[in-house]
């Protein structure tokens, strides 16, 4: 009836995860008791779970990401206080099967749950508004997106309390992913937790492509669209051609495990490193994914708060393309060390070291365009400038890398671990962050309070720094990477510092938190009654904080690239059409949220040979989707007199504004603290 | 209900006449490697071309008969989509067949 | 959403289907098939890969039936053209003809799938299932992931069916319709990759 799943497989006797689960079920009760006690389950559903709106999807996106942010981060704290601990004889508080969960864990959540719900959240909030549409291509399609990638998340969190996680690191490498040398659930919670949460992605690619490619507003020119929108769109078109890989690779392993067929085994014709090969070749461009889209922030960011267009527009487009192109054959950089030839790797060597040169070019672009500009130093900016010293360092030590003979030297080592952390937190999470800061008031209507936002910059960069130069150190001093205990006393006090460098990052996290609630308290004093708080350049400025469910009442024309400053330079941006027509848009429908739910069963009953209820699932999801496909009128209509309500009101506001600070209006009517 | 056949879609629709041209076409190409094979008239290296080539010429009988993939411009977009799936195709295949190739004939 | 805007958009009843929409529709669906594309490429590399470790188990050429093979693949094509008409149907808005047409593709796409599962029967009833070899493995993978595909489609054909039948030949139903057939002679290409790649050159 319920597979291998028995009540053994609560671990009961580990206090540390059966207390960590039991805060996170304390902590999950506690939310479903306000919900229920404040009775917004019906709000809860018809608003949110079954809302088929880009700018909601969005923010639930975001939501995800930064619990499994908190998550991830949990995971970065427990290693880091073990090699603090572990350290001459000492073998510290977490045994090696647990050490080695967690490691593979932290790795899995950071980039499947925490980077790219992060980018599909500010994909789907960003890039309709700043191409002029009223949603994206397939509005319904993006609902099963994030309902199949919460579900992916679902899938790892409960693997803390039920079974085990993978002890394989993220990247699971073969054999040890077979049956014969990890025959627990573990690994299989890893697979179907990125299988689950990779289809969702396909299906993000697929439906921001053609977004981008079919619903720019009239006059949009390719060369016309925001670098965000640019960003978005390679990253989609790295996602619709490399995620299948992973899908494909992911299939094979759970072939040989369930199947018992030979891909990756020792034995019977198996290669091991076949599994390596398609794991980086969709792992590659995945760097590049989880990039880009931070890239076209920190350019969104750069124009705007240094009130200056983008310089060089058109070589960053160019060097978006070059790094796309690119990213899609440097692969092998990832295993040199696996005995091919020096042909191979110098061939992988040199595309490696090439995409150095498209992002130099995007360095010198970002300081350019701060060049002579009157920068305000907000938050975004400040992320900003953190990013660009931090990348440039992390990109140096790439470089050095791609070098196949120096990596023979630094391959599996700490210098690895310090090399992608320095590419990985500036170059994506200090990208989302600083998109967090800029489009909250576009997502919720007011801004988040600036000075917690600064103090938590201060103690990341700072916490980042202690955190990985130690571990460049320690790389040289060849130490590798997943030690559970060592022996090595050198390596203690180096082990210490990052140890401080980490707490210090949960410090800038607590700070995060804090300023979320302080924000929240002080709304109204931080609303944003224009729509564009920052002086904007780009269209997502131009509809109202948070927008209309239809974002524009008349779809706006484009000529030139900053589309809204040049309206609100003619004078034209906020003038009324003669009157409004009628605006449709999709109607809510529960049936993404039906196959994420069925997707996390399906996936649960797989990893636990529950083979009834893997069937009902699949029959589950196969159902929703002809249920849904059978119903022709996804849509409902907004009557052109309640478009005039909305946007009479949302002119008064505007008026009241402009009223107050007629000098500076619309823009930032409020003095912003701080600067 | 609009009941009117859809139009302006971005693939053109094709022909009675199209598609069967596209049906004899792709019945001879697959019966030139079948009978290349079965008859065993000619030595491994040239039914292997053989082979290869009908197999190229009928997708593209494919893709121009049956899917109607051609340079008018409101394919355009489906062209270039295949196009450089084709080029990322041959990056990965062939990047994959020489890595692995490479790595058995110096491990093995 | 409100409540009254449900019950205006009852009452007043927009055209959904727009030319636009259902242009978008089939680009977003060949982008998918794009997609796809890259995973039978993965497979076939797999395949390549994989081509000669018969760890001691058959090689292709023992595994392969010329003439079965033929079967299949014109079960297959025939399918294909038949679905092609299907489309000239709809296009002349012919409910008959097009649900005529439907069930005999069906049943050729039936033919192939039952065809397949035959000979996956026979080879695995030999000893020479997926777990006897890697080459097997990749076989069976390659070959199973294209039927799979197939069965999928049939699924959808019988829901197309369904929908014209009760729907009739409107422009949502005509958009799936053409997805379908894009679906459908995209498989048939994959098939023309397999019967070449894995079986011909297999057997020479």
């Amino acid at each position: 009836m319920f597979g291998k799943l028995t009540l053994a497989a609560i671990p009961f006797d580990k206090p540390i995860v059966i207390s960590a689960v039991g805060g996170a079920v304390f902590l999950a009760l506690v939310i479903l008791g306000l919900i229920t006690y404040y009775r917004k389950w019906t709000y809860l559903y018809h608003e949110w779970l079954t809302s088929l709106d880009h700018k909601k999807i969005g923010i639930m996106y975001i939501i995800l990401a930064l619990v499994m942010l908190v998550r991830g981060f949990s995971d970065a704290i427990l290693m880091r206080s073990q090699q603090a601990v572990a350290a001459g004889g000492h073998l510290g508080f977490l045994a090696p099967d647990h050490f080695n969960q967690i490691f593979s864990a932290h790795g899995s959540i950071m980039i499947i749950f925490m980077a790219m719900p992060f980018l599909a959240g500010l994909m789907n909030i960003v890039v309709p508004q700043q191409i002029g549409a009223r949603d994206v291509a397939f509005p319904f399609l993006n609902s099963v997106s994030l309902w199949l990638t919460a579900a992916g998340a679902m899938l790892i969190m409960v693997s803390l309390g039920v079974g085990e996680f993978s002890q394989a690191g993220w990247s699971g490498y073969t054999p040890l992913t077979e049956k014969a040398y990890s025959p627990g659930v573990g690994v299989d919670y890893w697979i179907w937790a990125f299988q689950i949460a990779g289809i969702g992605s396909t299906l993000t690619g697929i439906n921001f492509l053609v977004t981008i490619l079919k619903m720019r507003a009239p006059g949009m020119k390719p060369m016309h669209m925001p670098l965000f929108v640019w960003t978005a769109f390679f990253t989609s078109v790295l996602i619709v051609w490399a995620f299948p890989v992973l899908t494909v690779d992911l299939a094979l392993v759970t072939l040989d495990r369930c199947l018992g067929m030979h891909f990756f085994t020792n034995d019977l014709g198996g290669n091991m490193m076949m599994y390596a090969n398609l794991f980086w070749t969709w792992g590659h461009p995945e760097v590049y994914i989880v990039i880009l889209p931070a890239f076209g922030v920190f350019s969104e960011v750069s124009a705007t708060f240094s009130g200056k267009r983008l310089f060089g527009y058109r070589s960053l487009v160019y060097a978006t393309a070059v790094i796309t192109i690119l990213s899609f054959s440097v692969w092998v950089h990832h295993f040199f060390t696996m005995g091919a030839g020096p042909n191979v790797n110098l061939f992988f060597g040199i595309a490696t070291m090439l995409i150095a040169i498209p992002t130099g070019v995007k360095i010198f672009n970002w300081l350019f365009t701060m060049y002579r500009g009157r920068i305000q130093f907000t938050p975004p900016m400040y992320w900003t400038l953190g990013f660009i010293v931090t990348f440039t360092i992390g990109g140096a030590a790439g470089v050095l890398m791609a070098v196949p003979p120096a990596d023979y030297v630094l391959h599996n080592s700490l210098f690895l671990i310090a090399h992608f952390h320095t590419m990985l937190i500036p170059g994506t999470l200090f990208g989302f962050l600083a998109g967090y800061y800029y489009w909250f008031p576009k997502a919720v209507g007011f801004r988040l309070q600036e000075n917690w936002g600064i103090r938590a910059f201060w103690c990341w960069i700072i916490g980042f720094y202690l955190a990985f130069i130690p571990l460049y150190v320690l790389g040289f001093m060849g130490m590798p990477r997943r030690l559970q205990h060592y022996v090595n006393p050198a390596w203690h006090p180096y082990l210490l510092v990052a140890a401080l460098g980490t707490a210090l990052i949960g410090l800038g996290i607590v700070f995060l938190g804090v300023q979320l609630v302080v924000s929240i308290k002080e709304r109204r004093a931080l609303s944003d009654t224009t729509g564009d708080p920052w002086d904007g350049r780009t269209l997502e400025w131009l509809t109202a904080s948070p927008p209309a469910a239809y974002n524009f009442p008349k779809i706006p024309v484009v000529e030139d690239i900053d589309a809204f400053m040049g309206m609100k330079e003619k004078d034209v941006a906020y003038r009324r059409p003669e009157q409004y027509s009628d605006i449709e848009i999709p109607k809510n429908v529960p049936h993404g949220l039906i196959i994420g739910a069925f997707a996390f069963l399906g996936g649960f009953a797989v990893i636990w040979y529950i083979w009834w209820l893997a069937l009902v699932s699949a029959l589950g999801i196969l159902g929703t989707v002809i249920a849904r496909s059978w119903d022709d009128d996804p849509h409902y209509l907004i009557p052109a007199a309640e478009v005039q309500r909305i946007e009479d009101e949302r002119h008064r506001q505007l008026a009241a504004v402009a009223q107050r600070c007629p000098a500076d209006a619309p823009a930032s009517p409020e003095p912003v603290p701080g600067r | 209900m609009n009941q009117a056949p859809i139009d302006n879609i971005g693939i053109s629709r094709g022909s009675l006449k199209s598609y069967l041209t596209g049906f004899v076409l792709a019945l001879i190409l697959t019966a030139i490697p079948f009978a290349m094979v079965m008859s065993r008239a000619f030595s491994p290296g040239v039914t292997l071309i053989g082979i290869f080539s009908a197999g190229v010429v009928q997708i593209l009988v494919h893709l121009h008969y049956f899917l109607h993939l051609d340079t008018s411009s409101a394919a355009r977009w489906n062209v270039l989509a295949i196009l450089f799936t084709l080029l990322i195709m041959i990056i990965f295949v062939g990047g994959t067949l020489w890595i692995m190739s490479n790595l058995n004939y110096r491990m093995m | 959403m409100t409540p009254d805007a449900t019950a205006i958009s009852a009452t007043y009843r927009a055209e959904v289907a727009h030319p636009d929409t259902v242009a978008m529709q089939t680009f977003g669906f060949w982008i998918y098939l794009m997609s796809d594309l890259i995973i039978f490429a993965t497979l076939f590399a797999t395949f390549a890969v994989f081509s000669r470790s018969y760890a001691g188990g058959p090689a292709g050429k023992e595994l392969v039936d010329l003439t079965y093979l033929l079967g299949e693949t014109l079960f297959l094509l025939c399918s294909s053209v038949t679905y092609g008409l299907v489309m000239l149907a709809v296009h002349r808005g012919k409910k008959k003809w097009v649900l005529l047409g439907l069930v005999v593709t069906f049943l050729l796409g039936l033919g192939f799938v039952s065809m397949e599962i035959h000979e996956f029967y026979g080879l695995v009833a030999k000893g020479y299932g997926p777990d006897r070899s890697a080459f097997l493995s990749s076989f069976f993978t390659l070959v199973g992931t294209h039927g799979t595909h197939v069965t999928f489609g049939l699924i959808w054909m019988a829901v197309m069916m369904g929908q014209v039948a009760v729907k009739g030949l409107t422009s949502p139903v005509q958009s799936r319709l053409m997805r379908l057939s894009m679906f459908w002679h995209f498989l048939d290409l994959i098939w023309i990759g397999i019967f070449s790649l894995v079986y011909l050159m297999g057997v020479v």
